[in-house]
């Protein structure tokens, strides 16, 4: 199982001096992480433990709270459902019973091919326009089932590569830091180095 | 498939033009979330004019005097919050709630997505106003294009000096850290948000003692403000507090972004005058979202959020007021209104709320870790057509448990306001249409004339 690579942890580095304590960079890190597997590993976990100076227990403790991070390999691309109020409103429920049996697998399973996984989650913020889904956290809305197997054959076909990045990839564009950055950056980074 | 955004097209779903327009001006505007089209539109105007102009007393001044209430949910007074923070007392940071996610709310990721230098340049000047040296960008996880394009304006924004060191050459000074969360509902309310940021599990504090503005991020002063609140801070400054308090009502003041969804005709987001604006406008005016669907009338609605109370007809011509909508026994909170029309299955609308927040209970409180779960299993078997007779009784039990008297606003037996938020649709819903409940228990079914969802019996997916 991976650790991060050179090239991540030079930028898991210049994340931690973004903030005042590093400890703060572990949230940012984990989704670094994420984005180089596709989800966090163990051994990602223990690496990320020894770059911040803290517990492999105490990252495990927070990425576990958090329902984003995956602890297993999930499909390339994964399609969570709002099932949330004004979307059940609209048919959501009715999209994601299509959905399963389009895929035929059920919420919270990947299919066999590891192409996809499908999820019924929680409201994602496009309630004007439902039923709405999204694919890696990338928007789909009023989406009827016709959409919905258009969709799949388009990701199935690399149609849509441009647009959605593999699982765990979400900005594409990274915050760059500039040299004269605050000093509570450069504390953070000597206070990972003294331990 | 339909109104697809792309990273280079992005089209506005549902958004109409309803009178003066505060931050949502841009949303027209094609590259408005570029710096070039920020600028051009006469971005960064006001940070200029704040920094060479004004000192930071006299911003921290015309938000007072704007009396523009908080648009995260609680609705206090940012000017006033301001004030809070202890003389003397520094570092002190700033901290942008962009966690949306209370179910029905929609604005602040398009604020985010759409005009993304606006929301920099209210960051900006309000750490300027309270002598922030830092501030921190607290993004909802899964909004992959909101974090894309602020991190791009930031660049652009440090770039061209205007974040970082020596603002426009004044000798202010203030860095920018975006930072977005993992998937946590509770990391909205502010103390949660706070320990996610220090890398902890998002569990609120107990406050008091841990007031933000006294002991917060790093046990530093620390003022939490909501993406529309300081999305607005720019045009305050450009025109003045008095300008903005002089549109919506004096109880509620400025325009307002609000989220219509559900059963009307065109739902969509809206800058509305505040205070002003009745539900009824909203739903039935052809502006706004012209009707019900299909000619139906409104059978409940929820006014402000899933943790608000919800309202019925009676309660149509109400002003999007605070004091009014409050005293009315419900609140506006993140601007989010669920419309349900006559044939909405009430049982089932309540279970998905409820269990919204069984989900996402954070597990530190036990009325709220146990009380949601039972709430949630309970509604559940009912509409599974399993339903005991004593069902009504141990649900309205369970929710006495988390919230004593079913009050409004809620009395809490827990740290923060999410388990009492789970009793507010079944007090509302339970008080109104008994019957319903009463009917799944004694058939196994909805009354007739209710639409029915795939999440009956063999359709569960929980």
């Amino acid at each position: 199982m991976p650790r991060l690579t050179d090239a991540n942890v030079t930028i898991a580095k210049e994340i931690i001096g973004r903030y005042p304590r590093p400890k703060s960079a572990l949230i940012p890190i984990l989704h670094l992480a994420q984005e180089q597997d596709g989800y966090v590993s163990e051994d990602a976990m223990r690496h990320i433990a020894e770059l911040l100076g803290i517990t492999p227990a105490e990252v495990y403790g927070t990425a576990t709270f958090y329902e984003m991070f995956k602890f297993e390999p999930v499909g390339r691309y994964c399609i969570n459902v709002c099932t949330n109020i004004s979307c059940q409103l609209l048919g959501a429920w009715e999209l994601l019973e299509h959905a399963e049996h389009h895929l035929g697998i059920k919420a919270g399973s990947t299919t066999d091919d590891g192409m996809f996984t499908i999820e019924d989650v929680e409201c994602i913020a496009a309630c004007t326009e439902a039923p709405a889904l999204q694919v890696n956290y990338r928007y789909r809305y009023r989406v009827t089932h016709a959409e919905f197997d258009l969709l799949i054959a388009d990701l199935r076909a690399g149609g849509l590569a441009d647009e959605i990045p593999p699982h765990g990839t979400l900005a594409r564009v990274r915050q760059r830091t500039p040299q004269n950055w605050a000093d509570t950056g450069r504390t953070a980074q000597a206070e990972v180095d003294a331990r | 498939m339909t109104d697809t955004p792309t990273p280079t097209s992005y089209t506005v779903p549902g958004l109409v033009p309803t009178g003066p327009r505060l931050i949502t001006a841009r949303f027209d505007v094609a590259d408005g979330f570029t710096y070039d089209g920020y600028v051009r539109t006469g971005g960064y105007t006001a940070l200029r004019k704040a920094l060479t102009s004004m000192t930071p007393q006299q911003v921290h001044d015309e938000v007072r005097t704007s009396e523009m209430q908080g648009r995260g949910g609680a609705g206090f007074p940012a000017g006033t919050k301001w004030g809070f923070l202890p003389p003397d007392v520094f570092p002190r940071y700033l901290v942008i709630n962009g966690d949306e996610s209370e179910p029905g709310t929609y604005k602040d990721r398009m604020l985010m997505e759409l005009d993304p230098h606006q929301l920099i340049e209210g960051v900006v000047i309000a750490a300027y106003a309270i002598g922030a040296a830092q501030a921190f960008l607290y993004v909802r996880g899964e909004m992959a294009l909101a974090q894309e394009r602020l991190a791009q304006a930031l660049n652009d924004a440090y770039a061209n000096g205007l974040v970082g060191r020596n603002i426009l050459g004044t000798d202010f000074s203030v860095d920018v850290t975006l930072t977005w969360g993992a998937g946590a509902y509770i990391v909205g309310e502010e103390t949660a948000l706070i320990e996610s940021l220090e890398g902890e599990r998002g569990m609120p504090r107990l406050k008091p003692p841990f007031f933000p503005a006294a002991k917060g991020l790093y046990m530093q002063p620390t003022i939490v403000n909501n993406v529309e609140t300081l999305s607005n801070v720019p045009w305050i400054i450009n025109e003045s507090g008095q300008a903005f308090h002089d549109l919506g009502a004096p109880t509620s003041t400025g325009m307002r972004m609000f989220a219509v969804s559900g059963h009307v005709n065109r739902p969509g987001v809206f800058e509305v005058p505040n205070g002003i604006t009745t539900f009824r406008m909203l739903f039935e005016a052809p502006e706004y979202c012209g009707g019900v669907r299909h000619g139906r009338s409104v059978k409940a609605f929820i006014p402000g959020g899933a943790s608000a109370m919800w309202f019925f007809d009676e309660h149509l011509d109400l002003p999007l007021d605070k004091p009014t909508v409050d005293q009315a026994g419900s609140m506006l909170g993140s601007g989010a209104i669920v419309v349900m029309d006559d044939r909405t299955d009430m049982v089932a609308a309540c279970w998905r709320v409820v269990r919204f927040f069984a989900r996402e209970s954070c597990g530190k409180c036990t009325p709220c870790r146990e009380g949601t779960t039972w709430l949630e299993r309970i509604l559940k078997r009912m509409l599974d057509g399993h339903g005991r007779a004593d069902d009504l009784a141990t649900l309205l039990d369970v929710c006495e448990s988390i919230s004593p008297g079913l009050a409004w606003p809620p009395r809490q037996t827990t740290i923060c306001p999410l388990g009492p938020s789970a009793v507010s649709p079944i007090a509302s819903a339970v008080r109104r249409f008994q019957h319903e409940f009463e009917h799944y228990v004694q058939h196994g079914r909805p009354i007739d004339g209710v639409e029915r969802h795939a999440i009956h019996g063999a359709g569960a997916h929980v």
